[in-house]
């Protein structure tokens, strides 16, 4: 079963959609995609220098994930994974936030009141199933917002993923799945994943629509995740969105990735960089050049130096506070523990 | 013998295991790139990729498929990245692999290994960091080991792979790297359902698992230098649990302070002070002390050490019932 991944803006930056794009639009996902990269580098520096653990850069996807949320309303729902922050700060959830897990704080999991964001998902099955409940929930009370998922290519081997689909194509729920295929699970390649010729040829399975894009096309994502939100918000049920794209680093900052891939792989992907093809797009339009490049890093770029100096300003927690929401009222014998817990650390 | 850290012991092991063709090894990444935590390197190129299987993310499916290839005749041993991502499979464990002997009389049974490195102290993202030995213990038909030194986890793995019942090896990630010992070469087993004295003493006995014996080591050193004479029992097993190693130390030093990293309710420290209760009361001059994580969520990275059993809260433990 072949799906030809939809693409509107080539490599090369040329458009092939039929519908010129709206300059002032391109030119607002351009600016996100740049703060998108700055916030990986930045991500990834901090780790090297030890600010944060373990990190998972999402180099080379950022055009999946700005172009999946673009269409979302703030009332919909966003369940992601430990990959993308991105699609997790275009959805709302600060910078700040994202930091502090990653520097080791649960209070990152604590996104701003109105922001319909769940923390970022580590293990790697689990959390599909929740945009199925959440988006059913929104529909049992009468709303009209949607759920986006964002899962990897592997995910979609765990059995989870299986429960997710299955239920969301038996109770129709307003539910966008968008696999985000980075073409590798750690060290196993997507070939090795699935015989799947294609991850969006399983919706099929499910009685839904399943399409494949160009992960690596901005305009093309937001389009296809637009019109499945739309099927979605308008009672038409699920649909899979299969995002093509490449992990260009390793899993994580923990991970080696010259063990098990040649580097040929990998100059290959950059060459079809998300940022580059709409910089040469707007570039053809007479709608970039070097300066507003450079506010663009340096807006981007104070954002993000103003979100890390607010994380590391945070003072960590107490012996004591870390029994604070395991329940919400601290249970008789819990309350003797943090006691000795806050004894025991002075 | 050689001096191997406890992840190239392992490897040792793995190694000389798959030396029987009914021996595979499979998990995630484990092939190519030779696992999270390289316990399997080399062991792909070696002896191939049909017996050191890389598999689907699908935690679930590897128990399930080894469960079928061990009724079969194999020996699989599975490795699981963390014991945190073990959960998707607890019900291929509980209900299929822990009971096909009984279901079936013995006409099926169901030996393989599931290997899950676990525990805390390495600033890792959540769920990377379990301890939850007491829900496997707590099912019947599974045996649950724990490694604590770079020669009891060869022995003992080999040992488990070779035990006709599955076996739930729980490795400590912390010490991986960090413990360090003389190993024999080739073939060598530690017996399953065997605790041992690691340390003999005639005060309070201190008994652990896994990576806490580096604390409660450090803990009986210090008491030692006030005068205090710590017996250490490593239980290296807990199901079956080495009753009569216990109770005898305990009928001698008549105290006794049990510690763990994994959270205090229902932990399996309560199995140990049940047993003293039963056999030794008493022999007890002391209540028997508990020293474990707190009930909470293992902390992420900045706050994971107020949740570790410290040296000094063993030490403090260990006083208390001196102290009476």
């Amino acid at each position: 079963m072949h799906l030809k991944p939809h693409q509107l803006l080539t490599p090369e930056g040329v458009h092939t959609g039929r519908a010129a794009p709206d300059i002032d639009a391109v030119r607002a996902r351009y600016g996100a995609l740049v703060e998108a990269r700055l916030y990986d580098h930045k991500a990834s520096a901090l780790q090297r220098q030890g600010r944060l653990a373990t990190y998972a850069p999402y180099e080379g996807q950022e055009a999946t994930q700005v172009g999946a949320v673009a269409p979302l309303a703030a009332r919909d729902w966003l369940v992601a994974s430990y990959r993308d922050a991105a699609a997790m700060f275009f959805h709302g959830y600060p910078w700040k936030n994202l930091l502090l897990t990653r520097m080791g704080d649960e209070r990152g999991g604590h996104p701003p009141e109105g922001v319909n964001a769940l923390p970022p998902s580590i293990t790697v099955g689990g959390h599909m199933i929740h945009a199925v409940g959440l988006a059913w929930a929104e529909r049992l009370q009468g709303t009209d917002a949607v759920a986006l998922t964002i899962f990897g290519d592997g995910a979609t081997s765990e059995g989870d993923f299986h429960e997710a689909m299955n239920f969301a194509g038996v109770y129709r729920t307003p539910t966008v799945f968008l696999c985000q295929n980075n073409g590798w699970a750690i060290s196993m390649p997507r070939s090795q994943q699935t015989a799947s010729e294609t991850i969006a040829q399983k919706a099929v399975a499910y009685g839904f629509p399943g399409v494949a894009v160009d992960g690596n096309d901005v305009l093309a994502v937001e389009e296809v995740v637009a019109e499945a939100v739309a099927r979605a918000r308008g009672g038409d049920g699920p649909t899979l969105v299969e995002a093509l794209t490449y992990r260009i680093h390793g899993h994580t900052t923990a991970d080696d990735h010259r063990r098990y891939r040649v580097e040929e792989e990998v100059a290959t992907w950059r060459a079809k960089d998300p940022l580059e093809r709409v910089r040469l797009w707007l570039h053809g339009q007479g709608a970039w050049d070097e300066t507003w490049q450079s506010e663009l890093e340096e807006r981007a770029s104070r954002r993000i130096e103003a979100a890390v100096a607010e994380a590391e300003s945070l003072v960590s927690f107490t012996a004591g506070e870390i029994f604070d929401a395991t329940y919400q009222e601290l249970t008789a014998p819990l309350r003797i523990q943090r006691s000795l817990a806050e004894r025991d650390s002075q | 013998m050689s001096v191997l850290t406890m992840a190239q012991a392992l490897n040792s092991a793995l190694d000389v295991a798959l030396s029987d063709p009914r021996v595979v090894v499979m998990g995630e990444d484990i092939g190519t790139t030779g696992g999270v935590f390289r316990i399997t390197d080399g062991l792909a190129e070696k002896h191939g990729t049909e017996r050191v299987i890389d598999t689907p993310v699908a935690e679930s499916g590897i128990v399930g498929a080894a469960f079928g290839m061990a009724v079969a005749g194999m020996r699989p041993v599975v490795e699981i990245q963390f014991m945190g991502f073990s959960y998707p499979a607890y019900d291929q464990v509980i209900n299929h692999v822990a009971r096909i002997r009984n279901r079936s009389r013995h006409r099926f049974t169901a030996p393989m290994v599931i290997r899950l490195p676990y525990g805390a102290g390495i600033g890792a993202a959540e769920h990377h960091s379990e301890s939850t030995e007491a829900v496997y213990a707590h099912i019947p038909g599974l045996k649950v080991v724990v490694a604590s030194t770079p020669e009891n986890a060869k022995g003992l793995l080999l040992a488990a792979v070779d035990d006709p019942d599955p076996v739930i090896f729980m490795e400590p990630i912390r010490l991986y790297r960090a413990a360090r010992g003389e190993v024999p070469g080739g073939r060598h087993t530690t017996p399953i359902g065997s605790a041992e004295v690691d340390r003999t003493g005639s005060d309070v006995s201190l008994v652990s698992y896994g990576a806490m014996m580096r604390e409660t080591r450090e803990a009986a050193d210090r008491l030692a230098e006030d005068g205090v004479s710590a017996e250490i029992i490593d239980l290296r097993t807990l199901v079956p649990l080495d009753a009569d190693t216990i109770v005898a130390s305990v009928v001698r030093t008549g105290r006794a302070v049990i510690v763990h990293e994994a959270p205090l309710t229902a932990g399996y420290g309560a199995e140990i002070v049940a047993l003293i209760q039963e056999r030794a009361l008493y022999s007890l001059r002391a209540p028997v002390q508990r020293v474990t994580g707190w009930d909470t969520v293992v902390p992420l990275r900045l706050a994971e050490r107020h949740y570790m059993p410290s040296v000094a809260r063993i030490v403090s433990a260990a006083r208390q019932t001196l102290e009476g």
